[in-house]
């Protein structure tokens, strides 16, 4: 029993590794290498820092078509985090519009950094902070998180998918609705970082674990 | 309106002990940084931040194991400032479990550094600390510059010039100081929080001069900041982090309560 933490050179996968061994005796291993991959039983997808970039880094270290496969053809449970989300859409506006996995149909879209609060202060981007999650569905990763619970988020784009049924979480920041949360069969994607979002995202990460889709 | 405003308790750590402890009823060691950032974390701390005072390069190893030994037990945002000088110091403190780290007086001696760092780390995790102090005089209009070396050394930037051009390297959030406030007890500059917070298009955090409640409600109304740092009225037990999020709450701040 090994959950796979897909290392592909973007970002910092320390915090997501320990985070999961605090919550499962199972092992837990920072990898590329194709054999650990195929052999885990669990995936985590991270991603940090500007999408054009994930995505050459996905194909340069020859893991994107391992991932797509691992999509397409397994049942094998994939929690996706931030960017890691992101690159399961079809693409993103993000450096020109960058084509992504297409895993989840609908689009990556920029915060607009002209929205103000109620004070009349302006709303900063990225969305840097706690945020509520108004869960749209149940699913199993919710079991024990209450409707509305806060994660930690740091983002500029974000996701807004095409079909509501993909849409497990959603979070308001100025007008927009953040698809904070989607998923489809064994795979489930979050924005915020349930690494660093305290009881509530370690309580995502132990749902991920016992989860059997 | 979802978002909440952060409270981040700040910590001075020389060679890998909290500098003076932190006052917490019923903590025999107060020193012990894993201690203190899980107390901070059971209390509902927004993040956390470190600001490491290590003077000899020898002894920041033991920096780097605190942070890892607190980034295997405390899973909220830690981010670990002072000495970061080469993207090799931000590795380090990356690869051991922080999540961000701040740059300071190596931004002003080299912007660059910041491009450099926010290319290859991502803007998410470079914070720029800017300490500014008011250089106009009484009746004229409000002017800030940057100083370094705990506001001894004029460097003559004009701060809200200065933070624009840090964003525009790819700094993810700013920690703005007054360095007239710093440790006065006299709450924040809210002239200079506002004028960057609204120069800028990234995350604030107030800094320096935190002496009640009321500076850090003002902080958010008055000055615009996203979140607010401070030390001393935490450590010393003269308010909670639960006293501070419910009185800001009241106050018609959205918080994690």
């Amino acid at each position: 029993m090994t959950i796979a933490v897909i290392d592909y050179g973007m970002g910092n996968l320390h915090s997501v590794a320990k985070a999961l061994e605090h919550v499962t005796h199972e092992h837990v291993v920072i990898t590329r290498d194709e054999r650990r991959i195929r052999g885990a039983t669990r995936l985590v997808l991270p991603g940090q820092g500007a999408i054009r970039d994930c995505m050459a880094e996905l194909k340069r270290s020859n893991v994107q078509g391992l991932v797509q496969e691992v999509l397409t053809n397994t049942d094998k449970p994939l929690l996706g985090i931030c960017v890691g989300q992101q690159m399961l859409l079809d693409d993103s506006e993000e450096n020109e519009g960058t084509t992504c996995l297409g895993f989840i149909p609908g689009r990556v879209r920029r915060f607009n950094d002209s929205m103000r609060d109620d004070q009349g202060h302006r709303l900063k981007v990225p969305h840097m902070g706690w945020n509520r999650v108004d869960q749209n569905h149940s699913h199993p990763l919710w079991h024990g998180i209450d409707n509305g619970e806060r994660f930690y988020f740091v983002h500029s784009y974000y996701v807004d998918a095409a079909d509501d049924n993909s849409v497990f979480g959603t979070t308001h920041y100025g007008d927009v609705g953040v698809h904070a949360a989607i998923g489809r069969g064994p795979v489930f994607a979050v924005q915020f970082h349930p690494e660093k979002s305290a009881d509530a995202g370690l309580r995502l990460l132990e749902n991920f674990v016992n989860w059997e889709p | 309106m979802g978002l909440a405003k952060r409270i981040i308790p700040c910590l001075d750590v020389d060679a890998g002990r909290v500098v003076k402890g932190v006052n917490f009823v019923g903590i025999r060691d107060a020193g012990d940084p894993v201690e203190i950032a899980k107390r901070y974390n059971q209390q509902g701390a927004d993040e956390i931040t470190f600001l490491d005072i290590t003077a000899s390069h020898e002894d920041r190893g033991t920096t780097v194991e605190m942070v890892e030994r607190i980034a295997g037990e405390v899973f909220i945002p830690l981010t670990v400032g002072g000495g970061i000088r080469t993207c090799e110091d931000i590795r380090t403190m990356l690869n051991a479990g922080a999540d961000k780290v701040s740059i300071n007086t190596a931004a002003v001696h080299n912007p660059d550094f910041v491009y450099e760092a926010a290319q290859r780390f991502g803007s998410q995790c470079i914070v720029v600390a800017i300490d500014a102090k008011q250089v106009s005089k009484t009746g004229s209009p409000s002017h800030w510059e940057i100083f370094t070396h705990g506001g001894r050394n004029a460097t003559g930037l004009d701060a809200v010039e200065w933070a624009r051009k840090m964003v525009s390297l790819g700094a993810g959030e700013l920690l703005l100081t007054s360095m007239d406030r710093d440790g006065t007890k006299a709450g924040f500059d809210l002239g200079l929080t506002h004028a960057i917070s609204e120069a800028v298009s990234v995350p604030i955090i107030a800094s320096g001069g935190v002496g009640n409640l009321d500076h850090l409600v003002a902080g958010v109304l008055e000055g615009g900041a996203d979140a607010v740092l401070a030390a001393s009225i935490f450590h010393f037990g003269e308010h909670s982090i639960p006293d501070a999020k419910r009185y800001m709450s009241e106050h018609g701040i959205e918080m994690r309560l």
